[in-house]
């Protein structure tokens, strides 16, 4: 057997396929499909726009994007009208304040930096770069940027709270940068409230031996409409956890990215949203598995009621051919719990090499489970309170990964008062 | 002294090809102190009369009643049967992510007996419970049965049957798909909660097995709907013999030799 394994991993991309149109890796089922991978590549995959989640345009440059007509694959869901302008208008609103503090208002951790710097700085682009015009806009448009160090080998005993405050309507810019240097470790908190309309930029630099956890809070005002494009890079050995909380706002948008640079990564991606009537909450994230033996996990949860309530999840996970060793599972869940809600979920899983350790992916968006109800009942509890029980164990999985207890029993509180608004 | 009492049962379930009728006329009386065996080959309405009495929203009674103590249990909701005393030990019983046994076993027997347990008694007795059923410490931090092992699952139930102390137990193939050394410690569970003289049990199963862990005074055979034959603990040796074959040319016939 190990003969074989090594004379397939030979033979593999070099050697003509024994048959027309197959490799080892399978079928070719169109010429298409077979141009090279580009790294800056300006169009889709070889005449098939979007073709591969490697083809997406990137560009620091918003002329570089078409203007949206809301037929783009990463925009079909959005509804357009709903953005404020964000997607047409010139970003020139006032950004919502940024404040650095540790939990519950106390002294940021000792050590951590925070500093205010201009567009030329050496730390902006390292890690992002725009794959959608909203977010190009605001790359364009931001004048000063906020970054935030953790220095190396720093442990930081309480999490870093970032405070983000909005304050006007007029669409605005923002671009934050987090640097998790070597072999620190730290968790930093992009706290979201207030009203707002914002692009934003978030990058996230996470170098060899790092373990950075980063916890975006959206829970705006009612009016707010937030994009916000999160891009991870992550180093040798390096550990990230990225957890998206979203939960108040008129339209939320946040595209949270992971590229393993060097071999040895691990992400967790979790995310939690719950929708009431009328609130779009989007969720679109990427891992993108570059190099040899990294890991990541993805867990996705949303619960939905009321009328209009609509949230989208769409999860890519893009191995690439050089990715051998890859291991990698994504999971969304979705509960309605009323009529009138819907919950979009599309799992993306691409696979370029057949050398990998695993990859897979699930899907499920269902009612109350009504066995998990007649269980709870069973034992004697009363309905409405197996029906609280179910929601809140379904949510508080991710809640639970946050690991800052403050903003975990704040959080927490936030969903009971959603379960107690829909009268559940 | 408590009595469970199930008069002429006709259950019925939807199914796509229309309505199936499983059971047929069961009466049986339990009372307290009393473990009766319910015996039977696959699919003849065993775990029917147990998910029927705990009110599993799937069956429906078409005819006869359930009483306890006089009470109409069918007109009882789940959660009422629950708190009137009746347990279900689930063949399969559900994960619920997210809820952690601590909380769970909390929250129920706060419903249970309508306030909650005393927090000092409470931890020690349910530290106490989980050491003889052999279940390790770190479950209470875990997600209801997620992630368990079959047998872990079917521990987790009689744990729950320590804990809640209920008048009737209903035992649904508890020892199905157990190791003799995890059936032991799950009859012994069983053993313990008897023994204080409060309970009565209804003990279904497909095997002979666990009769040697859990003597039973009654063993009512099932076949197709009904009680086929009715006896003491002797019959259960029977069957241990012959098998259910004797019932079901009967069932296929239409009588019953002895």
């Amino acid at each position: 057997m190990t003969e074989m394994t090594e004379k397939a991993r030979i033979g593999a991309p070099s050697a003509a396929p024994v048959i027309d149109g197959f490799t080892e890796e399978g079928e070719n089922l169109s010429p298409l499909n077979a141009g090279p991978v580009k790294a800056h590549s300006h169009g889709g995959g070889v005449g098939v726009p979007d073709s591969s989640r490697a083809g997406r345009l990137t560009s620091y440059k918003l002329a570089d994007f078409a203007p949206l007509t809301g037929r783009e694959e990463d925009w079909r869901f959005t509804p357009l009208k709903r953005l404020r302008g964000l997607h047409t208008d010139a970003l020139t609103g006032a950004a919502p304040k940024i404040a650095v503090s540790g939990p519950n208002g106390s002294e940021a951790p000792a050590g951590i930096t925070v500093e205010t710097v201009g567009r030329d700085d050496a730390r902006i682009g390292t890690a992002g770069i725009p794959e959608d015009r909203v977010a190009a806009a605001a790359w364009e448009a931001f004048a000063e940027a906020t970054v935030i160090t953790i220095p190396a080998e720093l442990q930081a005993e309480t999490g870093v709270i970032v405070s983000v405050n909005g304050h006007s309507k007029d669409p605005a810019a923002q671009h934050i940068v987090i640097v998790a240097e070597k072999f620190s470790k730290a968790v930093v908190v992009l706290d979201h409230k207030g009203s707002a309309t914002l692009s934003q930029n978030v990058e996230v630099d996470v170098r060899d031996g790092a373990d950075l956890t980063v916890v975006s809070v959206q829970e705006w005002d009612d009016d707010a409409v937030h994009a916000s494009a999160q891009a991870a890079r992550i180093g040798r050995d390096a550990k990230f956890k990225h957890v998206a909380v979203n939960l108040g706002g008129d339209l939320v948008r946040v595209t949270p990215a992971s590229k393993f640079t060097q071999p040895g990564g691990e992400v967790e991606m979790y995310g939690l949203y719950f929708a009431d009537a009328g609130q779009h909450l989007e969720q679109r994230l990427f891992v993108d598995h570059a190099v040899p033996n990294c890991k990541s996990r993805v867990l996705y949860k949303g619960a939905l009621q009321g009328k209009g309530a609509h949230t989208v999840w769409v999860g890519d996970v893009l191995i690439r051919k050089e990715a051998e060793g890859t291991d990698t599972y994504e999971v969304n869940r979705n509960l309605v719990l009323t009529d009138g809600a819907r919950a979009d979920s599309v799992p993306n899983l691409e696979i370029e090499t057949g050398l990998i350790e695993g990859a897979g992916h699930a899907s499920a968006t269902g009612r109350f489970d009504d066995e998990q109800l007649f269980y709870l009942m069973a034992r004697g509890i009363p309905e409405d309170d197996a029906r609280r029980l179910v929601v809140r164990g379904f949510l508080f999985e991710i809640i639970q990964q946050i690991k800052v207890p403050a903003l975990e029993e704040r959080l927490a509180a936030a969903v009971e008062r959603e379960l107690a608004a829909g009268n559940i | 002294m408590s009595t469970l009492e199930i008069k002429d049962l006709h259950v019925s379930i939807e199914t796509e090809q229309g309505t199936k009728q499983i059971l047929k006329g069961v009466s049986l009386t339990i009372q307290t102190g009393e473990i009766h065996a319910i015996m039977g080959p696959n699919g003849s309405g065993k775990s029917t009369l147990a998910a029927t009495i705990a009110g599993h929203p799937r069956y429906t009674v078409d005819s006869g009643s359930i009483t306890l103590d006089g009470e109409d249990v069918l007109e009882m909701s789940v959660d009422e049967r629950a708190r009137a005393g009746l347990f279900l030990a689930m063949q399969y019983p559900v994960e619920v992510p997210g809820v952690t046994m601590t909380n769970f076993l909390r929250t129920a027997k706060t419903a249970l007996d309508g306030e909650a347990p005393s927090l000092r008694t409470w931890t020690k007795e349910v530290k106490e419970a989980m050491a003889h059923l052999r279940i390790d410490a770190d479950f209470a931090q875990r997600n209801v049965n997620e992630g368990f092992s079959g047998g872990e699952k079917k521990r987790v139930e009689i744990l729950q049957l320590e804990l809640f102390k209920p008048k009737f137990a209903i035992m649904d193939e508890t020892d199905s798909g157990l190791d003799v050394d995890a059936l032991k410690v799950v009859s012994e569970g069983h053993n313990r909660e008897f023994a204080r003289g409060a309970m009565g049990t209804l003990l279904i199963t497909h095997y002979t097995r666990i009769l040697r862990y859990i003597k039973p005074d009654f063993v009512h055979v099932f076949v197709d709907g009904k009680i086929a034959e009715e006896g003491g603990p002797e019959l259960a040796d029977r069957l241990e013999e012959e098998g259910y074959d004797r019932f079901l040319a009967a069932a296929a016939t239409g009588t019953v030799k002895a």
